[in-house]
């Protein structure tokens, strides 16, 4: 029961990790309509800037509220100078264009840090928490990620819900030219979509470098399951994000738990394949508006 | 005139038949062992050599998933052969070490072997680093007939005389360590749970595979595997908890060992770690966990290491009365410091298997035939810095046959037994060896 | 006199002559095609090193694969970012019947094709219904999930250490021939075979049915096309193409291992694809050989110039190529055939 207990509370603040992807994904994706493949190379850039920052400054917290102004700068150059040039081409350019990108920025890191593992520093404790005896085997830092990646979440959806700008651009993402004519600054809320992506991105990389150790390519399969996450939870809504995340983290625990590790991204591509069996385009999503 | 015809014939027959005596034995190079008449001409006895250089090649992980730690072993061999070259070189040669990255991806390793083999004409692949990686390439460089010297990797496929003539092991492999480590165990924790945490690849299998040999059946609780590509490991450590492990054996690389250590702080779990030599380097493990200190303790890190078990085939970097580690500090000091490197156990396994390198080649003789360099390591290479002696013959093609074990102790690895051999079979014994470590060369080059 | 009031209406004469019969067949136009190519192969895998004929094999493998994928994306729309997972199962199913039955290796490379086709088949069933980034999805965990099964099955598939796939030269060409040429001519030759399928594949009835249903699914459904048929076919046909590029792999490399099936892998093809240009076949042979040759060749570079002997230098030829990515991509949006197409059609109008 302990043990039960245990894989489910880390499968969740695995889980919030894999929602924190999710969710960079989805505001990409509704705001913008690209799949941005080097949102985890960008949150691995910016942790590595927050450990520089930490190093010469000594502050945990200036190096992360660094990381995520670097994440917001780092995410608007990448719209401006390498998405908006391939908008309006086949999509899947945007696609390759974003490859590239992932290649550049791991290629650019390990020249600039080298491929050696780097110790990350967690923003709260890491001893274990317990009630009474019992090890719950979550740590104050574990809370303080679910906090932080839930509180991301809400903003996000009450920004695209009840916000203007948030209604810009959800307008730029669903008719671009429309949305234009009807006064919207398209160019504008392109790159604002990508710049706060980059900024949650960087969250993520700083909530999880601790339990990775950085490197360039600490983040590669954190990326491929926060996708996963997004998928089923459906890219349309944030709470399909975190939805996904925390399902997709339960998930593969009890299958690393009972099973071993061997199963564990084939029980991920079951999780996969089921829910988009019942629902195609995830769990969150809503009526099919554009398919007959 | 038949007389003259057949005469004159004759003479031709005779002159060709001189001729061709006379060129044989100048175009032949030394069969092997040293030419006796000092001063014979370096000539280009082999692909790779000229009468100046020795080509080598390798195919190394520099960047990617495998290049932590591990892209610090060429460059600390290559230091080794560039003090060698500035000290007089092989019999005059100077090593020219290249080595290709291959990003651990066999794709690109098999690549880059064809290019060193078939366009760079290498004279043998050193060093070959990685168990996926060199298996892709293993055949195909024994088809070509190159040497295939020192595999990094502890897998004991590379023991294979009769399917892989040319191929050798150097670092004690995995299942003789199991072994080592599981007999260790076996007689210290009598009647304690075990719990196994293993890579789910050929290093962690065989380890296992070692450990089993030893440790009674009956005191093993649970057997918890990790893939390095994910680094959460929280269920599999909470289910060596739940099944309740006193003593968890790791075969696993350093970064999975720190996090193996920091989730079992997370789950308030305190078991005696056992862990591979491969994971256990105190340097670099101190160096991952560093950041955890609460109040940035200093020396945290190692704090975290302490009393972790584990076992050691190279002196300990920590003790420096060793006549080797001062002499490969020394080299590290002079080539190594100003590529930021720590002075860690993979400089020491680089600069080790470099020695054994330059061992080898020495006793191919002055102008060897790459078969020479193979005859050399089938005849045999002297024990030097590693702690027990070479398995090399013509039957068996591995390396380190043995190792201490030593307790993680403020940062150093502190040997508390004497150095163990034993062979990769399931029964075969696992005795002392008590001869003393030879003392390293003070030029710092093996005799030739 | 003849009038010349008579507009003089041009009717172009039909055509005549021996090659008359090429116009008018499909077929007999990609056999010659096919002929000449192997031709100009041939001349080219004699006049190169051992190394450069390894390579050759290599670009005619990713050549195949991306070739079934060009025409999955380009022509029936759909997308795959987990064709490296069908060119697991051909290259293990390849190895498989090598060592355990020792077929003959043209059987060997057709039933490693059809073995892919028939989970090609399966997954196509599945995802019928996805479309755009779920599709996507699906296809990503697939290739990451499925390289894990060589581990599960460790005792048949070898985990991590693989199995070996270890081609001899044939008796008939002599002990001394060179066995990467060998491996060039086997890969060139059912390269040169798919190409002809594809080829027909494509300018038949079912190509422009797949091209109905990328350019409008709902309109396509209304004039009578079977969308879920079509679509599964699309994607049996990418999986043989992956397949048979996986074998072809397995070929030249000599042994299939989990880790050369990578996720990576998949991403490849699919950049291959996409630069190259979608849905023709040409671009699959640009995509293929700039995936093969533009990181040797960076890496060359670097080396030549000392980089690459240590981690951080070794990342400029990777940042390099990245970079080439990027400016290929916007520099060429319709793939370089598609950049060469207008070239052509410029040139033609001037």
């Amino acid at each position: 029961m302990v043990e039960f207990l245990e894989f489910t509370l880390e499968g969740l603040s695995a889980g919030m990790i894999y929602a924190a992807i999710a969710l960079s994904l989805v505001l990409i994706w509704r705001g913008t309509g690209v799949l941005n493949y080097a949102q985890g190379a960008m949150a691995m850039f910016t942790s590595f800037i927050a450990l520089e920052i930490i190093y010469v400054t000594g502050n945990y917290w200036l190096g992360f509220v660094s990381a995520l102004a670097a994440g917001l700068v780092i995410g608007a150059i990448a719209e401006r100078v390498i998405v908006r040039p391939v908008t309006g081409k086949p999509p899947l350019n945007a696609v390759i264009v974003t490859i590239g990108l992932l290649i550049l920025v791991e290629g650019l890191a390990g020249l600039l840090y080298g491929s050696n593992n780097r110790s990350f520093p967690p923003a709260f404790s890491i001893d274990g928490l317990s009630i009474g005896s019992v090890a719950l085997g979550i740590t104050r830092n574990d809370i303080f990620t679910g906090a932080a990646v839930l509180l991301a979440a809400a903003i996000l959806a009450l920004t695209f819900r009840y916000s203007s700008i948030g209604l810009r651009l959800r307008a730029t993402a669903f008719n671009a030219p429309v949305a234009r004519l009807l006064g919207v600054r398209v160019g504008r809320m392109l790159t604002l979509g990508w710049a706060l992506a980059g900024l949650l991105g960087a969250l993520a990389g700083l909530l999880v470098s601790p339990s990775t150790f950085l490197n360039p390519n600490s983040m590669d399969t954190i990326f491929v399951l926060g996708f996963t996450a997004a998928v089923i939870g459906g890219l349309e809504s944030p709470a399909g994000a975190v939805a996904g995340g925390l399902i997709l983290g339960v998930v593969l625990s009890y299958a690393g738990g009972y099973l071993g590790s061997e199963v564990v991204n084939l029980f991920g591509l079951a999780a996969l394949l089921l829910v988009l069996m019942f629902r195609p385009t995830g769990l969150f999503s809503s009526a099919q508006a554009r398919r007959v | 005139m038949i007389r003259s015809h057949s005469a004159r014939l004759a003479g031709v027959v005779a002159g060709l038949a001189a001729l061709s005596l006379v060129a044989a034995a100048c175009s032949s190079s030394s069969s092997g062992g040293s030419t006796s008449g000092g001063s014979s001409k370096l000539t280009a006895s082999a692909p790779g050599i000229t009468a100046t250089t020795i080509t080598i090649g390798s195919h190394q992980p520099l960047t990617g998933i495998a290049a932590p730690g591990y892209d610090e072993i060429a460059p600390s061999s290559n230091a080794y052969f560039q003090y060698v070259n500035a000290h007089g070189g092989i019999y005059g040669r100077k090593i020219v070490y290249k080595y290709l990255n291959d990003q651990y991806n066999p794709t690109i390793t098999a690549t880059d072997v064809h290019q060193l083999i078939l366009q760079d004409g290498v004279y043998a692949i050193f060093n070959g680093l990685g168990t996926p990686t060199h298996l892709a390439v293993a055949p195909f460089i024994n088809s070509e007939h190159v040497p295939d010297v020192f595999v990094a990797s502890g897998c004991e496929c590379w023991n294979a005389p009769s399917t892989l003539p040319d191929t050798f092991g150097w670092q004690l492999d995995y299942i003789r360590e199991g072994k080592i480590l599981g007999a260790y165990i076996a007689q210290h924790f009598k009647g304690k749970k075990i719990g196994y945490f293993y890579q789910d690849d050929e290093f962690g299998q065989d380890g296992i595979k070692g450990l089993n040999y030893e440790i009674p059946k009956s005191q093993v609780v649970a057997e918890e595997s990790y893939d390095p590509t994910n680094t959460k490991i929280a269920p599999q450590v909470a289910a060596l908890k739940a099944k309740g492990a006193q003593v968890v054996v790791s075969f696993s690389v350093p970064a999975f060992t720190a996090l193996l250590k920091l989730t079992m702080l997370g789950l308030k779990y305190n078991p005696q770690l056992v862990v591979s030599d491969v994971g256990s380097d105190a340097i670099t493990l101190a160096g991952l966990l560093a950041e955890f200190a609460k109040n940035k303790t200093a020396g945290f890190g190692n704090s975290l290491t302490q009393g972790i078990i584990t076992d050691g085939y190279l002196p300990s970097l920590g003790d420096t009365s060793n006549s080797w580690i001062a002499l490969f500090h020394k080299i590290y000091e002079q080539y190594l410091v100003k590529k930021k490197f720590p002075f860690d156990g993979n400089v020491l396994y680089g600069l080790a298997v470099g020695y054994t390198f330059v061992q080898a080649m020495f006793k191919a003789g002055r102008n060897p035939t790459r078969q020479d360099l193979i005859n050399a390591v089938n005849a045999g290479i002297p024990q030097a810095s590693a702690v027990a002696p070479f398995a090399y013959s013509a039957t068996d093609h591995n390396g380190i046959t043995g190792a201490y074990i030593g307790i993680i102790k403020n940062g150093a690895l502190v040997q508390t037994t004497p150095v163990y051999v034993t062979d990769d079979t399931p029964t075969g014994a696992i005795t002392t060896y008590s001869s003393p470590q030879p003392t390293a060369p003070k030029s710092g080059i093996p005799s030739p | 006199m003849t009038s010349q009031v008579t507009e003089q209406v041009e009717v172009p004469a039909a055509p005549r002559g021996r090659l008359d019969w090429l116009n008018r067949s499909t077929l007999g136009r990609h056999l010659a095609v096919a002929v000449a190519g192997a031709v100009i192969l041939y001349l080219i895998s004699v006049g190169l090193d051992a190394y450069r004929d390894y390579l050759m094999a290599e670009v005619a493998a990713t050549v195949v694969a991306v070739a079934g994928l060009t025409v999955l994306i380009g022509l029936s729309g759909q997308i795959s970012i987990g064709n490296g997972a069908f060119m697991a199962i051909g290259g293990y199913t390849g190895a498989l019947l090598f060592s355990h039955l020792h077929w003959p290796l043209a059987l060997i490379i057709i039933a490693a094709a059809l073995v892919a086709a028939a989970v090609g088949a399966i997954f196509g069933v599945a995802a019928a219904r996805l479309h755009g980034p779920y599709l996507a999805g699906a296809t990503l965990m697939f290739a990451v999930a499925l390289p894990f099964l060589a581990n599960t099955f460790a005792n048949q598939l070898g985990g991590d250490q693989g199995l070996g796939f270890f081609v001899t030269t044939p008796a008939f060409l002599g002990v001394n021939f060179s066995l990467q040429r060998w491996q060039a001519w086997v890969n060139c030759a059912a390269g040169l075979i798919a190409f002809i399928l594809l080829a027909n594949l494509i300018r038949s009835k079912v190509g422009r049915s797949w091209r109905a249903i990328r350019d409008d699914e709902i309109a396509a459904a209304l004039a009578g096309l079977n969308i879920a048929r079509l679509k599964i076919l699309a994607f049996v046909v990418s999986a043989a193409a992956a397949g048979l590029g996986g074998v072809l792999l397995a070929i030249f490399n000599g042994t299939v291992s989990p880790s050369l099936f990578t996720l990576n892998l998949s991403i490849q093809l699919l950049t291959a694809a996409v630069l190259g240009g979608l849905g023709t076949l040409a671009g699959s042979i640009w995509g293929g050989a700039l995936l093969v040759i533009v990181p040797i060749y960076l890496e060359d570079v670097a080396v030549g110039h000392g980089f690459a002997s240590q981690s951080t230098s070794a990342a400029i030829p990777i940042l390099a190529y990245g970079v080439v990515l990027i400016i290929v991509m916007l520099a060429f949006p319709r793939g370089i055939q598609g950049g060469l197409n207008r070239l052509i059609k410029k040139k033609g109008s001037a």
